[in-house]
Protein backbone atom coordinates (compact mmCIF):
# COMPACT_ATOMS: atom_id res chain seq x y z
CA UNK A 1 0.00 0.00 0.00
CA UNK A 2 1.31 3.19 -1.27
CA UNK A 3 1.29 7.17 0.17
CA UNK A 4 -1.24 7.84 -2.18
CA UNK A 5 -3.36 4.78 -3.55
CA UNK A 6 -5.21 4.80 -0.36
CA UNK A 7 -5.20 8.22 0.80
CA UNK A 8 -6.94 10.44 -1.62
CA UNK A 9 -7.02 13.10 1.25
CA UNK A 10 -2.78 13.01 0.58
CA UNK A 11 -3.07 12.97 -3.20
CA UNK A 12 -5.95 16.27 -3.21
CA UNK A 13 -2.94 18.03 -1.44
CA UNK A 14 -0.38 18.09 -3.23
CA UNK A 15 -2.74 20.49 -5.57
CA UNK A 16 -2.66 24.25 -4.12
CA UNK A 17 -4.35 27.12 -5.91
CA UNK A 18 -1.19 28.27 -7.02
CA UNK A 19 1.63 25.89 -6.14
CA UNK A 20 2.24 21.61 -6.70
CA UNK A 21 4.01 19.52 -4.38
CA UNK A 22 7.06 17.90 -6.29
CA UNK A 23 5.51 14.78 -6.01
CA UNK A 24 3.16 15.34 -8.99
CA UNK A 25 6.31 15.26 -10.99
CA UNK A 26 8.70 12.66 -9.21
CA UNK A 27 6.76 9.43 -7.78
CA UNK A 28 6.20 6.62 -9.16
CA UNK A 29 3.07 5.99 -7.49
CA UNK A 30 1.60 9.48 -8.39
CA UNK A 31 2.77 8.07 -11.96
CA UNK A 32 0.94 4.74 -11.75
CA UNK A 33 -2.20 6.35 -10.57
CA UNK A 34 -2.01 9.22 -13.26
CA UNK A 35 -1.92 6.37 -15.85
CA UNK A 36 -4.99 4.40 -13.87
CA UNK A 37 -6.79 7.64 -13.73
CA UNK A 38 -6.04 11.12 -15.62
CA UNK A 39 -4.54 9.55 -18.64
CA UNK A 40 -7.38 6.76 -18.68
CA UNK A 41 -10.72 9.09 -17.95
CA UNK A 42 -9.50 11.97 -20.80
CA UNK A 43 -9.86 11.84 -24.31
CA UNK A 44 -6.03 10.92 -25.45
CA UNK A 45 -4.79 11.46 -29.59
CA UNK A 46 -4.21 8.46 -30.91
CA UNK A 47 -3.52 8.87 -34.51
CA UNK A 48 -4.93 10.52 -37.37
CA UNK A 49 -7.48 9.18 -39.76
CA UNK A 50 -4.70 10.04 -42.66
CA UNK A 51 -2.75 7.37 -41.47
CA UNK A 52 -5.96 4.38 -42.02
CA UNK A 53 -7.29 5.34 -44.98
CA UNK A 54 -7.77 1.66 -46.35
CA UNK A 55 -9.85 -1.20 -44.51
CA UNK A 56 -7.65 -2.92 -42.50
CA UNK A 57 -5.13 -0.29 -42.06
CA UNK A 58 -3.47 -0.42 -38.49
CA UNK A 59 -1.60 1.93 -36.06
CA UNK A 60 -0.24 0.44 -32.86
CA UNK A 61 0.42 2.53 -29.81
CA UNK A 62 0.69 2.44 -25.61
CA UNK A 63 -1.74 4.84 -23.84
CA UNK A 64 -1.97 4.63 -20.00
CA UNK A 65 0.45 1.70 -20.18
CA UNK A 66 -2.03 -0.11 -22.58
CA UNK A 67 -1.24 -1.47 -25.99
CA UNK A 68 -3.53 -0.09 -28.52
CA UNK A 69 -4.37 -1.34 -31.45
CA UNK A 70 -6.52 1.57 -34.11
CA UNK A 71 -7.93 -0.31 -36.88
CA UNK A 72 -9.82 1.28 -40.19
CA UNK A 73 -12.85 -0.89 -40.98
CA UNK A 74 -14.58 -2.54 -44.03
CA UNK A 75 -17.54 0.08 -43.58
CA UNK A 76 -15.14 3.05 -43.38
CA UNK A 77 -14.93 3.24 -39.26
CA UNK A 78 -12.50 3.70 -37.01
CA UNK A 79 -12.25 0.86 -33.93
CA UNK A 80 -9.87 0.94 -31.57
CA UNK A 81 -9.10 -2.75 -29.38
CA UNK A 82 -6.95 -4.05 -27.10
CA UNK A 83 -3.89 -5.48 -28.69
CA UNK A 84 -3.84 -8.68 -26.94
CA UNK A 85 -4.97 -11.79 -28.34
CA UNK A 86 -7.81 -13.95 -26.27
CA UNK A 87 -5.63 -16.73 -26.20
CA UNK A 88 -2.40 -16.22 -24.43
CA UNK A 89 -1.89 -12.77 -24.17
CA UNK A 90 0.09 -12.33 -27.61
CA UNK A 91 -0.17 -8.64 -29.02
CA UNK A 92 -1.98 -9.54 -31.97
CA UNK A 93 -0.01 -6.88 -34.18
CA UNK A 94 3.82 -6.18 -33.46
CA UNK A 95 4.36 -3.32 -36.25
CA UNK A 96 3.71 0.20 -35.23
CA UNK A 97 1.63 0.59 -38.85
CA UNK A 98 0.80 -1.37 -41.35
CA UNK A 99 -2.08 -3.33 -43.63
CA UNK A 100 -3.39 -6.26 -41.87
CA UNK A 101 -5.39 -7.46 -44.81
CA UNK A 102 -8.97 -8.93 -44.01
CA UNK A 103 -8.26 -10.21 -40.70
CA UNK A 104 -6.03 -10.31 -37.78
CA UNK A 105 -4.26 -13.08 -37.12
CA UNK A 106 -2.60 -14.15 -34.15
CA UNK A 107 0.96 -15.10 -34.93
CA UNK A 108 1.13 -17.39 -31.85
CA UNK A 109 -1.05 -19.59 -32.58
CA UNK A 110 -3.02 -18.39 -35.51
CA UNK A 111 -6.22 -17.58 -33.38
CA UNK A 112 -7.80 -15.27 -36.10
CA UNK A 113 -10.09 -11.80 -35.50
CA UNK A 114 -12.25 -10.12 -37.80
CA UNK A 115 -11.35 -6.17 -38.31
CA UNK A 116 -13.86 -5.36 -35.33
CA UNK A 117 -12.10 -7.61 -33.17
CA UNK A 118 -14.98 -10.51 -33.26
CA UNK A 119 -13.83 -13.99 -33.06
CA UNK A 120 -13.29 -15.34 -36.86
CA UNK A 121 -11.45 -18.35 -35.85
CA UNK A 122 -9.52 -20.88 -34.20
CA UNK A 123 -7.48 -24.01 -35.36
CA UNK A 124 -9.12 -27.43 -33.88
CA UNK A 125 -11.69 -25.17 -32.19
CA UNK A 126 -13.07 -28.09 -30.93
CA UNK A 127 -10.71 -29.11 -28.64
CA UNK A 128 -12.45 -26.00 -26.61
CA UNK A 129 -16.11 -27.61 -26.55
CA UNK A 130 -17.56 -27.80 -22.80
CA UNK A 131 -15.01 -25.06 -21.44
CA UNK A 132 -15.85 -21.56 -20.15
CA UNK A 133 -13.50 -20.58 -23.20
CA UNK A 134 -14.07 -16.47 -23.83
CA UNK A 135 -15.03 -16.15 -27.86
CA UNK A 136 -15.77 -12.45 -27.51
CA UNK A 137 -12.86 -11.63 -28.99
CA UNK A 138 -10.34 -8.78 -28.74
CA UNK A 139 -11.36 -6.31 -25.54
CA UNK A 140 -12.76 -3.05 -27.41
CA UNK A 141 -11.87 0.94 -26.26
CA UNK A 142 -15.62 1.64 -26.45
CA UNK A 143 -15.37 5.43 -25.94
CA UNK A 144 -13.45 6.67 -29.48
CA UNK A 145 -13.84 9.90 -31.09
CA UNK A 146 -12.94 11.16 -34.59
CA UNK A 147 -12.77 15.12 -35.11
CA UNK A 148 -11.55 16.39 -38.10
CA UNK A 149 -9.76 13.35 -38.13
CA UNK A 150 -7.95 13.79 -34.61
CA UNK A 151 -8.80 10.48 -33.08
CA UNK A 152 -9.38 10.37 -29.47
CA UNK A 153 -9.91 7.50 -27.58
CA UNK A 154 -11.05 7.61 -23.79
CA UNK A 155 -9.83 4.18 -21.88
CA UNK A 156 -11.77 4.38 -19.20
CA UNK A 157 -15.80 4.31 -18.89
CA UNK A 158 -15.51 6.48 -16.23
CA UNK A 159 -15.39 10.43 -17.90
CA UNK A 160 -16.92 13.07 -19.61
CA UNK A 161 -18.35 13.08 -22.61
CA UNK A 162 -15.41 14.34 -25.69
CA UNK A 163 -17.81 17.57 -26.58
CA UNK A 164 -17.95 18.11 -22.40
CA UNK A 165 -14.27 17.38 -22.17
CA UNK A 166 -12.66 19.51 -24.79
CA UNK A 167 -15.63 22.33 -25.48
CA UNK A 168 -14.78 25.70 -27.31
CA UNK A 169 -11.16 24.40 -27.26
CA UNK A 170 -11.79 22.50 -30.46
CA UNK A 171 -11.55 25.71 -32.01
CA UNK A 172 -7.56 24.98 -32.79
CA UNK A 173 -8.30 22.50 -34.51
CA UNK A 174 -10.53 24.07 -36.69
CA UNK A 175 -8.25 26.79 -37.40
CA UNK A 176 -5.08 24.18 -37.72
CA UNK A 177 -7.53 21.87 -40.50
CA UNK A 178 -9.09 24.95 -42.22
CA UNK A 179 -5.43 26.11 -43.08
CA UNK A 180 -6.49 23.64 -46.28
CA UNK A 181 -7.65 25.10 -49.20
CA UNK A 182 -10.15 21.45 -48.98
CA UNK A 183 -10.22 22.10 -44.93
CA UNK A 184 -8.37 18.96 -44.62
CA UNK A 185 -5.20 17.40 -43.16
CA UNK A 186 -3.09 14.47 -44.32
CA UNK A 187 0.06 13.42 -42.29
CA UNK A 188 2.98 13.41 -44.06
CA UNK A 189 6.59 13.83 -43.65
CA UNK A 190 6.77 11.47 -40.79
CA UNK A 191 7.55 11.41 -37.11
CA UNK A 192 10.21 12.71 -35.18
CA UNK A 193 10.64 10.50 -31.56
CA UNK A 194 12.35 12.57 -28.87
CA UNK A 195 12.93 10.91 -25.59
CA UNK A 196 12.80 13.11 -22.56
CA UNK A 197 14.34 11.96 -19.57
CA UNK A 198 11.80 14.58 -17.40
CA UNK A 199 8.04 14.00 -16.11
CA UNK A 200 5.73 14.42 -18.99
CA UNK A 201 4.13 17.67 -17.01
CA UNK A 202 7.31 19.78 -17.20
CA UNK A 203 6.82 19.35 -21.18
CA UNK A 204 2.97 20.47 -21.42
CA UNK A 205 3.29 23.02 -19.06
CA UNK A 206 6.86 24.25 -20.95
CA UNK A 207 4.47 25.07 -24.15
CA UNK A 208 2.64 28.30 -22.76
CA UNK A 209 5.38 28.93 -20.45
CA UNK A 210 6.54 32.15 -21.82
CA UNK A 211 9.19 33.45 -19.69
CA UNK A 212 11.09 31.04 -20.62
CA UNK A 213 12.46 31.49 -24.61
CA UNK A 214 14.17 34.83 -24.11
CA UNK A 215 16.39 33.20 -21.57
CA UNK A 216 16.92 29.09 -22.61
CA UNK A 217 16.93 29.59 -26.38
CA UNK A 218 19.33 32.85 -25.96
CA UNK A 219 22.18 30.55 -27.05
CA UNK A 220 20.11 29.45 -30.47
CA UNK A 221 18.04 31.08 -31.76
CA UNK A 222 19.80 34.72 -30.16
CA UNK A 223 23.37 33.30 -32.44
CA UNK A 224 20.61 33.03 -35.41
CA UNK A 225 19.60 36.32 -34.62
CA UNK A 226 23.37 37.72 -33.91
CA UNK A 227 23.94 35.82 -36.96
CA UNK A 228 22.42 36.53 -39.25
CA UNK A 229 22.79 40.76 -38.09
CA UNK A 230 26.02 39.90 -39.49
CA UNK A 231 24.85 39.00 -43.02
CA UNK A 232 24.72 41.18 -45.86
CA UNK A 233 21.21 43.72 -45.66
CA UNK A 234 20.37 42.59 -49.32
CA UNK A 235 20.29 39.28 -48.50
CA UNK A 236 16.79 37.66 -48.43
CA UNK A 237 15.58 36.58 -45.27
CA UNK A 238 15.59 32.48 -44.93
CA UNK A 239 13.12 30.65 -43.13
CA UNK A 240 15.15 29.70 -40.48
CA UNK A 241 15.99 33.29 -39.67
CA UNK A 242 11.94 33.95 -39.68
CA UNK A 243 11.57 30.34 -37.70
CA UNK A 244 14.25 30.65 -35.16
CA UNK A 245 14.57 34.64 -34.25
CA UNK A 246 11.56 35.55 -32.93
CA UNK A 247 12.19 33.04 -30.20
CA UNK A 248 14.23 35.82 -28.52
CA UNK A 249 11.72 38.47 -28.90
CA UNK A 250 11.41 40.31 -25.30
CA UNK A 251 9.07 40.10 -22.37
CA UNK A 252 6.71 42.14 -23.67
CA UNK A 253 6.20 40.70 -26.93
CA UNK A 254 5.29 37.61 -25.04
CA UNK A 255 3.52 38.95 -22.70
CA UNK A 256 0.90 40.68 -24.87
CA UNK A 257 0.47 37.81 -26.73
CA UNK A 258 -2.11 36.31 -24.31
CA UNK A 259 -3.12 33.29 -22.94
CA UNK A 260 -6.30 31.28 -22.61
CA UNK A 261 -7.79 28.82 -21.00
CA UNK A 262 -10.75 26.56 -21.17
CA UNK A 263 -12.04 24.08 -18.77
CA UNK A 264 -10.44 20.56 -17.79
CA UNK A 265 -6.85 21.63 -18.33
CA UNK A 266 -6.89 22.99 -22.47
CA UNK A 267 -5.98 26.22 -23.60
CA UNK A 268 -3.49 28.01 -25.49
CA UNK A 269 -0.79 30.68 -25.61
CA UNK A 270 -0.84 33.60 -28.64
CA UNK A 271 -4.25 34.89 -28.27
CA UNK A 272 -3.61 38.15 -30.29
CA UNK A 273 -0.19 36.89 -32.10
CA UNK A 274 2.53 34.87 -31.83
CA UNK A 275 5.85 33.96 -32.92
CA UNK A 276 4.26 32.39 -35.97
CA UNK A 277 3.09 36.09 -36.79
CA UNK A 278 5.64 37.75 -39.46
CA UNK A 279 6.07 34.94 -41.28
CA UNK A 280 7.02 35.87 -44.97
CA UNK A 281 3.47 35.35 -46.91
CA UNK A 282 3.53 32.22 -49.47
CA UNK A 283 1.62 34.03 -52.82
CA UNK A 284 0.12 30.97 -54.54
CA UNK A 285 -0.95 29.11 -50.79
CA UNK A 286 -2.82 32.35 -49.93
CA UNK A 287 -4.54 32.87 -53.54
CA UNK A 288 -5.87 29.01 -52.87
CA UNK A 289 -7.14 30.15 -50.10
CA UNK A 290 -8.99 33.25 -50.99
CA UNK A 291 -10.58 30.78 -53.75
CA UNK A 292 -11.62 28.51 -51.44
CA UNK A 293 -12.75 30.57 -48.33
CA UNK A 294 -13.31 34.17 -49.54
CA UNK A 295 -11.64 37.53 -48.79
CA UNK A 296 -12.77 37.68 -45.49
CA UNK A 297 -12.78 34.29 -43.81
CA UNK A 298 -9.13 33.52 -45.53
CA UNK A 299 -7.80 36.52 -43.84
CA UNK A 300 -9.48 35.34 -40.80
CA UNK A 301 -8.07 31.72 -40.86
CA UNK A 302 -4.17 32.71 -41.63
CA UNK A 303 -4.70 35.62 -38.86
CA UNK A 304 -5.12 32.91 -36.73
CA UNK A 305 -1.77 31.92 -35.28
CA UNK A 306 -1.80 30.46 -32.20
CA UNK A 307 1.44 29.66 -30.40
CA UNK A 308 1.15 26.08 -29.00
CA UNK A 309 -2.28 24.85 -27.74
CA UNK A 310 -2.61 22.37 -25.23
CA UNK A 311 -5.18 19.25 -25.67
CA UNK A 312 -4.90 18.07 -21.97
CA UNK A 313 -3.06 15.87 -21.40
CA UNK A 314 -1.34 14.26 -24.47
CA UNK A 315 -1.78 16.16 -27.59
CA UNK A 316 -0.82 19.60 -28.13
CA UNK A 317 -0.89 21.42 -31.48
CA UNK A 318 0.88 24.29 -33.81
CA UNK A 319 -2.27 24.96 -36.26
CA UNK A 320 0.10 28.12 -37.63
CA UNK A 321 2.68 25.98 -38.50
CA UNK A 322 0.65 22.67 -39.20
CA UNK A 323 2.48 20.57 -36.51
CA UNK A 324 1.36 18.29 -33.49
CA UNK A 325 3.86 17.56 -30.97
CA UNK A 326 2.31 14.46 -28.68
CA UNK A 327 3.34 13.13 -25.20
CA UNK A 328 3.28 9.40 -24.15
CA UNK A 329 4.31 8.86 -20.76
CA UNK A 330 6.69 6.23 -20.04
CA UNK A 331 7.75 6.40 -16.25
CA UNK A 332 7.76 9.48 -13.85
CA UNK A 333 11.08 10.74 -15.18
CA UNK A 334 10.61 9.45 -19.02
CA UNK A 335 8.36 10.38 -21.66
CA UNK A 336 8.47 10.22 -25.39
CA UNK A 337 7.62 13.16 -27.36
CA UNK A 338 6.63 12.52 -30.79
CA UNK A 339 6.20 15.37 -33.35
CA UNK A 340 4.29 15.34 -36.56
CA UNK A 341 4.12 17.66 -39.82
CA UNK A 342 0.63 17.68 -41.89
CA UNK A 343 0.45 18.53 -45.33
CA UNK A 344 -2.63 20.85 -46.18
CA UNK A 345 -5.04 19.64 -48.44
CA UNK A 346 -4.95 21.74 -51.96
CA UNK A 347 -1.84 23.97 -50.64
CA UNK A 348 1.95 23.69 -52.38
CA UNK A 349 4.41 21.85 -51.50
CA UNK A 350 6.41 24.64 -49.76
CA UNK A 351 3.95 24.95 -47.10
CA UNK A 352 4.73 21.10 -45.92
CA UNK A 353 8.64 22.15 -46.35
CA UNK A 354 7.84 24.89 -44.06
CA UNK A 355 6.69 22.35 -41.38
CA UNK A 356 9.20 19.91 -41.72
CA UNK A 357 11.80 22.52 -41.68
CA UNK A 358 10.44 23.98 -38.30
CA UNK A 359 9.95 20.15 -37.13
CA UNK A 360 13.48 19.45 -37.52
CA UNK A 361 15.05 22.78 -36.07
CA UNK A 362 12.84 22.63 -33.17
CA UNK A 363 11.32 19.41 -32.20
CA UNK A 364 14.35 16.85 -33.44
CA UNK A 365 16.37 15.17 -30.56
CA UNK A 366 19.80 17.40 -32.85
CA UNK A 367 17.31 20.33 -32.26
CA UNK A 368 19.87 23.35 -30.52
CA UNK A 369 16.46 24.48 -29.22
CA UNK A 370 15.12 21.33 -27.51
CA UNK A 371 19.06 20.56 -26.60
CA UNK A 372 18.25 23.39 -23.73
CA UNK A 373 15.00 22.96 -22.96
CA UNK A 374 15.07 19.56 -22.39
CA UNK A 375 18.22 20.44 -19.89
CA UNK A 376 16.24 22.44 -17.98
CA UNK A 377 13.39 19.97 -17.51
CA UNK A 378 16.14 17.32 -16.39
CA UNK A 379 17.25 19.76 -14.11
CA UNK A 380 14.14 20.28 -12.38
CA UNK A 381 13.78 16.05 -11.93
CA UNK A 382 17.35 16.09 -10.45
CA UNK A 383 17.03 20.11 -8.32
CA UNK A 384 13.34 18.44 -6.93
CA UNK A 385 15.25 15.75 -4.76
CA UNK A 386 16.64 19.19 -2.46
CA UNK A 387 15.55 19.20 0.98
CA UNK A 388 14.00 22.79 1.87
CA UNK A 389 11.56 23.59 -0.18
CA UNK A 390 9.32 20.74 -1.46
CA UNK A 391 6.83 23.18 -4.06
CA UNK A 392 6.78 24.49 -7.33
CA UNK A 393 6.11 27.64 -7.86
CA UNK A 394 3.04 28.65 -10.33
CA UNK A 395 2.02 31.70 -8.62
CA UNK A 396 3.16 34.23 -11.77
CA UNK A 397 -0.41 36.79 -12.25
CA UNK A 398 -2.67 34.48 -9.73
CA UNK A 399 -5.74 35.67 -9.44
CA UNK A 400 -7.89 33.69 -7.17
CA UNK A 401 -10.92 34.67 -9.08
CA UNK A 402 -9.70 32.41 -11.93
CA UNK A 403 -10.96 29.68 -10.58
CA UNK A 404 -14.27 30.32 -11.07
CA UNK A 405 -14.20 31.28 -14.65
CA UNK A 406 -15.37 28.89 -17.57
CA UNK A 407 -13.20 30.94 -20.00
CA UNK A 408 -10.62 33.31 -19.23
CA UNK A 409 -8.00 35.00 -20.70
CA UNK A 410 -4.98 36.81 -19.32
CA UNK A 411 -1.51 38.29 -20.32
CA UNK A 412 0.64 36.04 -21.98
CA UNK A 413 3.51 35.43 -18.74
CA UNK A 414 0.72 34.56 -16.80
CA UNK A 415 1.20 30.95 -14.87
CA UNK A 416 -2.50 30.71 -15.81
CA UNK A 417 -2.07 27.56 -17.94
CA UNK A 418 -0.02 25.82 -15.54
CA UNK A 419 -2.46 26.76 -12.96
CA UNK A 420 -5.81 25.57 -15.30
CA UNK A 421 -3.56 22.40 -15.89
CA UNK A 422 -3.54 21.20 -12.24
CA UNK A 423 -7.18 22.49 -11.73
CA UNK A 424 -7.89 19.61 -14.68
CA UNK A 425 -5.63 17.12 -12.92
CA UNK A 426 -6.80 17.20 -9.27
CA UNK A 427 -10.71 16.90 -11.05
CA UNK A 428 -9.45 13.64 -12.85
CA UNK A 429 -7.52 12.18 -10.18
CA UNK A 430 -10.23 12.29 -7.48
CA UNK A 431 -10.71 8.75 -6.51
CA UNK A 432 -14.32 7.17 -7.15
CA UNK B 1 42.50 12.00 -56.43
CA UNK B 2 43.59 9.02 -55.33
CA UNK B 3 41.62 6.45 -53.07
CA UNK B 4 43.96 6.91 -50.40
CA UNK B 5 43.57 10.89 -50.82
CA UNK B 6 39.96 10.43 -50.32
CA UNK B 7 40.04 7.78 -47.19
CA UNK B 8 42.64 10.65 -45.58
CA UNK B 9 40.56 12.95 -45.94
CA UNK B 10 37.13 11.27 -44.33
CA UNK B 11 39.69 10.69 -41.58
CA UNK B 12 40.85 13.67 -40.97
CA UNK B 13 36.71 15.08 -40.98
CA UNK B 14 36.22 12.88 -38.37
CA UNK B 15 39.49 13.98 -36.28
CA UNK B 16 38.74 17.62 -36.30
CA UNK B 17 35.19 16.86 -35.05
CA UNK B 18 36.54 14.70 -32.43
CA UNK B 19 38.95 17.00 -31.47
CA UNK B 20 36.32 19.88 -31.79
CA UNK B 21 38.24 21.96 -34.10
CA UNK B 22 34.91 23.39 -35.51
CA UNK B 23 35.60 25.95 -37.37
CA UNK B 24 38.65 24.09 -39.53
CA UNK B 25 35.28 21.37 -39.84
CA UNK B 26 32.94 23.80 -41.08
CA UNK B 27 35.31 25.36 -43.60
CA UNK B 28 35.36 21.58 -45.31
CA UNK B 29 32.41 22.27 -46.65
CA UNK B 30 31.38 24.15 -50.28
CA UNK B 31 29.39 27.39 -49.55
CA UNK B 32 26.37 25.14 -50.92
CA UNK B 33 27.09 21.95 -48.64
CA UNK B 34 24.89 20.42 -46.51
CA UNK B 35 25.19 18.17 -43.72
CA UNK B 36 22.35 15.63 -43.46
CA UNK B 37 21.32 12.93 -40.85
CA UNK B 38 18.08 11.38 -41.83
CA UNK B 39 15.24 10.12 -39.52
CA UNK B 40 14.07 6.73 -41.50
CA UNK B 41 16.12 4.12 -42.78
CA UNK B 42 16.90 4.88 -46.48
CA UNK B 43 15.04 8.21 -46.76
CA UNK B 44 15.11 10.06 -50.18
CA UNK B 45 13.38 13.55 -49.67
CA UNK B 46 15.25 15.85 -47.10
CA UNK B 47 12.30 18.80 -47.57
CA UNK B 48 9.34 17.39 -47.53
CA UNK B 49 10.44 14.34 -44.85
CA UNK B 50 11.80 14.63 -41.31
CA UNK B 51 14.92 14.50 -40.71
CA UNK B 52 17.05 15.01 -37.64
CA UNK B 53 19.13 17.30 -39.28
CA UNK B 54 18.98 18.74 -42.53
CA UNK B 55 21.98 21.81 -42.41
CA UNK B 56 23.41 24.55 -44.70
CA UNK B 57 26.27 26.42 -44.00
CA UNK B 58 24.24 28.97 -42.14
CA UNK B 59 23.02 26.39 -40.01
CA UNK B 60 25.70 24.68 -39.72
CA UNK B 61 27.41 27.81 -38.17
CA UNK B 62 24.35 28.35 -35.43
CA UNK B 63 25.44 25.34 -34.28
CA UNK B 64 29.33 25.79 -33.72
CA UNK B 65 28.77 29.47 -32.15
CA UNK B 66 26.16 28.26 -29.91
CA UNK B 67 28.18 25.08 -29.01
CA UNK B 68 30.73 28.28 -28.00
CA UNK B 69 28.20 30.22 -25.90
CA UNK B 70 28.19 30.12 -22.12
CA UNK B 71 24.14 30.38 -22.24
CA UNK B 72 24.52 26.79 -24.14
CA UNK B 73 23.20 25.17 -20.75
CA UNK B 74 22.68 22.04 -22.28
CA UNK B 75 26.85 21.99 -22.85
CA UNK B 76 27.68 22.19 -18.88
CA UNK B 77 28.82 19.62 -18.36
CA UNK B 78 30.13 19.42 -21.97
CA UNK B 79 29.80 16.73 -24.02
CA UNK B 80 32.49 14.92 -26.40
CA UNK B 81 32.32 11.96 -29.48
CA UNK B 82 34.89 9.95 -31.12
CA UNK B 83 34.00 8.30 -34.20
CA UNK B 84 35.60 4.86 -34.56
CA UNK B 85 35.62 4.42 -38.63
CA UNK B 86 35.97 1.62 -40.83
CA UNK B 87 37.77 1.60 -43.93
CA UNK B 88 36.17 4.34 -46.25
CA UNK B 89 35.18 2.84 -49.53
CA UNK B 90 34.84 5.18 -52.55
CA UNK B 91 31.68 4.18 -54.01
CA UNK B 92 31.71 6.20 -57.12
CA UNK B 93 33.71 8.73 -59.09
CA UNK B 94 33.57 10.92 -61.81
CA UNK B 95 37.16 12.27 -61.54
CA UNK B 96 35.50 15.44 -60.13
CA UNK B 97 32.93 14.30 -57.89
CA UNK B 98 33.07 11.15 -55.22
CA UNK B 99 31.18 9.52 -53.14
CA UNK B 100 32.94 7.60 -50.39
CA UNK B 101 30.85 5.12 -47.23
CA UNK B 102 32.39 4.68 -44.12
CA UNK B 103 30.75 2.40 -41.81
CA UNK B 104 31.53 3.97 -38.19
CA UNK B 105 30.47 3.74 -34.43
CA UNK B 106 29.80 7.14 -32.62
CA UNK B 107 29.93 7.75 -29.20
CA UNK B 108 28.90 10.61 -27.56
CA UNK B 109 29.54 11.41 -23.94
CA UNK B 110 28.35 14.19 -21.28
CA UNK B 111 28.97 13.74 -17.80
CA UNK B 112 27.81 10.09 -16.33
CA UNK B 113 26.12 9.90 -19.72
CA UNK B 114 27.22 8.13 -22.68
CA UNK B 115 25.45 7.15 -26.30
CA UNK B 116 26.59 4.89 -29.04
CA UNK B 117 25.43 4.54 -32.33
CA UNK B 118 26.25 2.25 -35.09
CA UNK B 119 25.86 4.47 -38.41
CA UNK B 120 27.14 5.17 -42.21
CA UNK B 121 28.46 8.16 -43.25
CA UNK B 122 28.24 8.96 -47.05
CA UNK B 123 30.53 11.71 -48.59
CA UNK B 124 29.78 13.71 -51.41
CA UNK B 125 33.41 15.19 -52.04
CA UNK B 126 34.40 17.37 -54.91
CA UNK B 127 38.14 18.58 -55.67
CA UNK B 128 38.20 22.45 -55.74
CA UNK B 129 41.40 24.22 -56.60
CA UNK B 130 43.52 21.11 -55.79
CA UNK B 131 41.81 20.68 -52.23
CA UNK B 132 38.58 18.14 -51.41
CA UNK B 133 35.31 19.83 -50.14
CA UNK B 134 32.29 18.29 -48.98
CA UNK B 135 29.21 19.18 -51.16
CA UNK B 136 26.96 16.22 -48.50
CA UNK B 137 27.77 14.57 -45.71
CA UNK B 138 24.82 12.11 -45.15
CA UNK B 139 25.08 10.16 -42.22
CA UNK B 140 22.65 6.90 -41.65
CA UNK B 141 22.79 6.09 -37.99
CA UNK B 142 21.43 2.51 -37.89
CA UNK B 143 18.85 3.03 -35.42
CA UNK B 144 17.61 6.58 -36.56
CA UNK B 145 14.04 5.74 -36.21
CA UNK B 146 13.99 5.43 -32.58
CA UNK B 147 13.47 7.43 -30.09
CA UNK B 148 16.56 9.03 -28.89
CA UNK B 149 17.94 11.30 -26.44
CA UNK B 150 19.79 14.53 -27.37
CA UNK B 151 22.03 14.29 -29.80
CA UNK B 152 24.76 17.29 -29.26
CA UNK B 153 27.54 17.11 -31.45
CA UNK B 154 27.75 16.23 -35.03
CA UNK B 155 28.49 12.48 -36.37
Amino acid sequence: MGRYRENPGALLQLIEDDRVHRDVYTDPEVFALEMERLWSRSWVYLCHASQLLAAGDFVTLDVAGKPLLVVRQADGGIRVLMNRCAHKGTKVVSAPSGNSGKTLRCPYHAWTYRLDGSLAMIPLKEGYAGTSMNEKGLAEVKHVSVYRGFVFARLSDRGMSFEEFFGDSLSSIDFLADRSPEGELEIAGGCLRYLHNCNWKMFIENLNDTMHPMIVHASSAGTAKRLWEGEPAHRPKPMVVEQFVPFVNGYQFFDEMGVKAYPHGHGFSGVHFSIHSAYSPIKDYEEAMRRAYGEERAKHILGTVRHNTVYYPSLTIKGAIQSIRVARPLAADHTLIESWTFRLKGAPDSLLARTVMYNRLINSPMSVVGHDDLHAYRSIQEGLAADGNEWVNLQRNYDPSEKNEKEITANGTSDLSMRNQFRAWRELMTAE
Amino acid sequence: MTEQDLARFVVREARLLDEKRFDEWYELFTDDGFYWVPAVHGQKDPQLENSLAYEDKFLLKLRIERLKSPQAYSQQPASRCLHVLQQPEVEHSTGKEFRVRTPMLYTETRGDESQRYAATAWHTLVAHNGALKIKLKRVDILNCDAMLPSIQLFL
